[in-house]
């Protein structure tokens, strides 16, 4: 045990190639997925909150229960659809990173886009008047929110980070785990783990832990730096 | 800032409610350009919906509330509000006043000035590049008037805009209330405090649980008010009052 952890802090020291290569891969297919759920979850977050139509506490709800989404499940979908048989098939992307992108990206979307709703529909309330006031319309609104609830929105885009980053079960099963291909931190963990090759799995959950407390760390310090530069 | 005066406002008949319970009920009223209009009574006798109401932030249950002239939904308004606690953005003061001349769509080219005139009559200028939401609630209150002062409104309605100030804060308010009276903006103001209805009105409309009960010139609401509530409620609030 006590050795098998002195070969992982060698693999981290000595910036193992093989490990690099997987923490590589990791960050870009989490960090693509929050991107693109960013953008899709903000303005979706925006609109139910300002947005006055049918179905908006139906949708709120069913937003709200899409957040704990099971990976697995997510994956397994996401995996009918583009394999070959499925109605996205022809694309030929299962196996790829960006099937990988494209399961994370639907895992998280919920997260960003129902706790974005939340705190751009506190401010809402707090601001309604004032912006009706001024003559604004919801569009409008809606913008001035966004900007106006940037650092809340940041939490909400690290909280989707790091559902990403730890996850293992959707992308195992539409990236395959393929070696130099489509391995990530998470899969490698499971893989080695299971294989009884303790050193890599060690070092890559030491990293992975790292990552999620410096997210965190650094969620922390903006929200309390904006809270005293801007109230 | 435009031609065509969105004055007298007409309210007919207004009602409007919350649930089963009446918070105004039937209120005829017609405001004038000119005297500045104080809107006195209890809490809960429903002045600030009934501000609401004119301002169009509310609409009545039943009865009709008309501009004259111009203002219409898509136009820049001509009238603006400040309310008990102004809500800044989290930008800086100067952005929050150049805030509201973009959403009543003044060209950005004119905007520069126009902010910094309206906090220099209000005395902000040196607090411009603060952050809005770190100022006191007083400075927050004056950078408020500085939004409504920038968009020139033909009305400034104002929403017990001193009950949460301190003394110091409340003077400075008052003097920039005056100094909008003074360059010819309607001012509609709630408030329950007799000493500033003294200082800030020309006429008084009295309201009591929802009603309309008297609508008399200042000097003569206090000195002899017409109707028995109006003169209670003197009564009652007197030692309380500077």
């Amino acid at each position: 045990m006590s050795e098998a952890f002195g070969t992982a802090l060698r693999l981290l020291v000595d910036l193992d190639p093989k490990l690099v290569e997987i923490v590589l891969l990791s960050l870009s297919v989490s960090l693509t997925a929050v991107a693109i759920a960013a953008l899709l979850g903000f303005p979706l977050g925006a609109a139910i909150a300002v947005g006055r139509f049918p179905g908006r506490r139906t949708l709120i709800v069913l937003l709200n229960a899409l957040m704990g989404l099971p990976p697995v499940v997510v994956g397994l979908v996401i995996y009918l659809l583009l394999s070959r048989a499925g109605p996205l098939g022809s694309f030929g992307i299962l196996f790829t990173p960006s099937a990988m992108v494209i399961a994370q990206t639907v895992l998280i979307l919920p997260i960003i886009a129902a706790l974005s709703r939340q705190a751009i529909e506190d401010a809402w309330g707090e601001y309604q008047e004032q912006l009706r006031s001024l003559g604004a319309s919801r569009l409008a609104s809606a913008l001035t929110l966004l900007w106006d609830t940037r650092f809340s929105l940041l939490t909400t885009v690290l909280a989707g980070f790091g559902r990403a980053a730890a996850e293992v079960g959707a992308v195992i099963i539409v990236g395959g785990n393929i070696d130099g291909v489509t391995r990530v931190m998470t899969t490698t963990i499971a893989l080695e783990t299971s294989k009884g090759d303790l050193p890599l799995a060690l070092g890559l959950g030491m990293i992975l832990i790292a990552i999620v407390v410096a997210v965190n760390a650094a969620a922390y310090l903006t929200k309390e730096l904006a809270q005293r530069r801007y109230g | 800032m435009t031609n065509g005066t969105i004055l007298p406002l007409r309210l007919h008949e207004v009602c409007f409610g919350a649930g089963s319970r009446a918070i105004i009920e039937r209120i005829s009223l017609e405001i004038e350009s000119g005297p500045s209009t104080i809107i006195l009574g209890a809490n809960g006798a429903g002045k600030s919906v009934l501000m609401r109401l004119m301002h169009g932030l509310l609409q009545p249950a039943s009865g009709r509330v008309e501009w004259s002239g111009t203002e219409r939904s898509g136009a820049p308004r001509k009238q603006a509000m400040v309310f008990q606690r102004p809500v800044m953005l989290r930008r800086s003061a100067r952005a929050n006043v150049a805030y509201a001349l973009k959403i009543a769509g003044v060209p950005a080219a004119m905007r520069a000035a126009l902010v910094r005139e309206a906090l220099e009559g209000v005395g902000l200028s040196h607090l411009a590049s603060r952050s809005a939401r770190v100022l006191s609630g007083g400075e927050q209150q004056r950078l408020a008037l500085a939004r409504a002062w920038a968009l020139h409104p033909e009305v400034l309605f104002l929403d017990e805009p001193t009950a949460s100030l301190d003394p110091s804060a409340t003077r400075e308010v008052e003097a920039v209330i005056r100094a909008f009276d003074a360059a010819g903006t309607k001012i509609v103001m709630a408030t329950h405090n007799l000493g500033q209805a003294r200082r800030l009105g020309d006429e008084i409309v009295f309201l009591d649980r929802g009603r309309l009960v008297e609508r008399t010139p200042v000097e003569q609401f206090f000195s002899q008010p017409r109707t028995a509530q109006a003169a209670a409620f003197i009564k009652g609030e007197l030692p309380w009052t500077g």
